[in-house]
C-alpha cells in the first residue's frame, strides 16, 4: 500500500461509545473530500460502529489498526 | 423517542440511542414529559439528575466511574447529537400547562412546545419509537 498521508488525527481514547465515532462524523464534516482522518478508540463497540457508519455514509476504512490499549481507525472522506 | 424520566439511568441511554440513530443518519423527535421535561428546566441544571432510587445501591459507584471516565453528561451527549444531525425536542404542552411553565422556562436544547396529538402524528410514521 502506498503511504497515505493523514490529514487529521483524532484521538478519542478515554471516550466512551459513542463518543469515538460522533468525534468521527464531526471530524469528517469539517475536512474535505479525499482528505485522511485517522481515529484513536479504546471503546470497544467503535470497532463495529466505526466501519458501519464509514461504509453507510459512502467514505473508505482504509486501515484498522490495533495498538496497546486502543483501536486505530484510517478513513478517507470519499464525498 | 417519548421521554418521561428524569433520573440519570434513564436520560443516559436518551443521549446514548439519539447519537447512535443521527449517526446512522436518522431523524430524532424526542417529546419530553413529566420528570423528563423537568430534567431540561433551567432550575434543573446547577446539579447532576439523580439515580433512580431502584438503584440506590449502585448510584455512588456509577457516578464516581462517570466522572472518573468523564463520561458526558445526558445533556452534552444530546448537544453533540444535534449538532450532527436532526434532532428536535419537543416539551409537552399539557406538563407545562399543569405546572405553570413556558419555553423560556427550559434550556436552549427545546426547540418547540408540543401537543400529544401532534408527536403522535410524528410518531406514527417513526420506524422506531421508544419510550423511556
Amino acid at each position: 500500500m502506498a503511504e497515505v498521508v493523514i490529514t487529521r488525527l483524532v484521538d478519542a481514547r478515554g471516550s466512551m461509545c459513542p463518543g469515538p465515532l460522533m468525534a468521527l462524523i464531526g471530524a469528517v464534516r469539517e475536512q474535505k473530500v479525499g482528505d485522511v482522518i485517522s481515529v484513536y478508540s479504546g471503546d470497544t463497540g467503535s470497532r463495529t460502529d466505526i466501519p458501519l457508519w464509514v461504509k453507510k455514509a459512502g467514505h473508505e476504512l482504509i486501515a484498522l489498526r490495533d495498538h496497546e490499549g486502543y483501536a486505530e481507525f484510517v478513513i478517507r472522506k470519499m464525498r | 423517542m417519548v421521554v418521561f424520566s428524569g433520573t440519570m439511568d434513564r436520560l443516559m441511554p436518551v443521549g446514548i440511542l439519539a447519537s447512535g440513530a443521527v449517526a446512522m443518519g436518522m431523524d430524532v423527535d424526542i417529546f419530553l414529559t413529566f420528570w423528563g421535561l423537568q430534567a431540561f428546566s433551567k432550575r434543573a441544571q446547577g446539579a447532576p439528575p439523580k439515580f433512580s432510587g431502584d438503584y440506590a445501591d449502585m448510584a455512588p459507584m456509577f457516578a464516581e466511574v462517570m466522572r472518573k471516565k468523564n463520561v458526558p453528561s445526558p445533556i452534552e451527549t444530546l448537544r453533540t447529537a444535534k449538532k450532527l444531525g436532526n434532532v428536535r425536542i419537543h416539551a409537552c404542552t399539557m406538563t407545562m400547562d399543569m405546572l405553570g411553565q413556558t419555553k423560556s422556562d427550559f434550556i436552549d436544547l427545546v426547540d418547540r412546545t408540543t401537543g400529544v396529538g401532534e408527536f403522535m402524528d410524528l410518531a406514527k410514521d417513526a420506524k422506531i419509537t421508544l419510550f423511556i
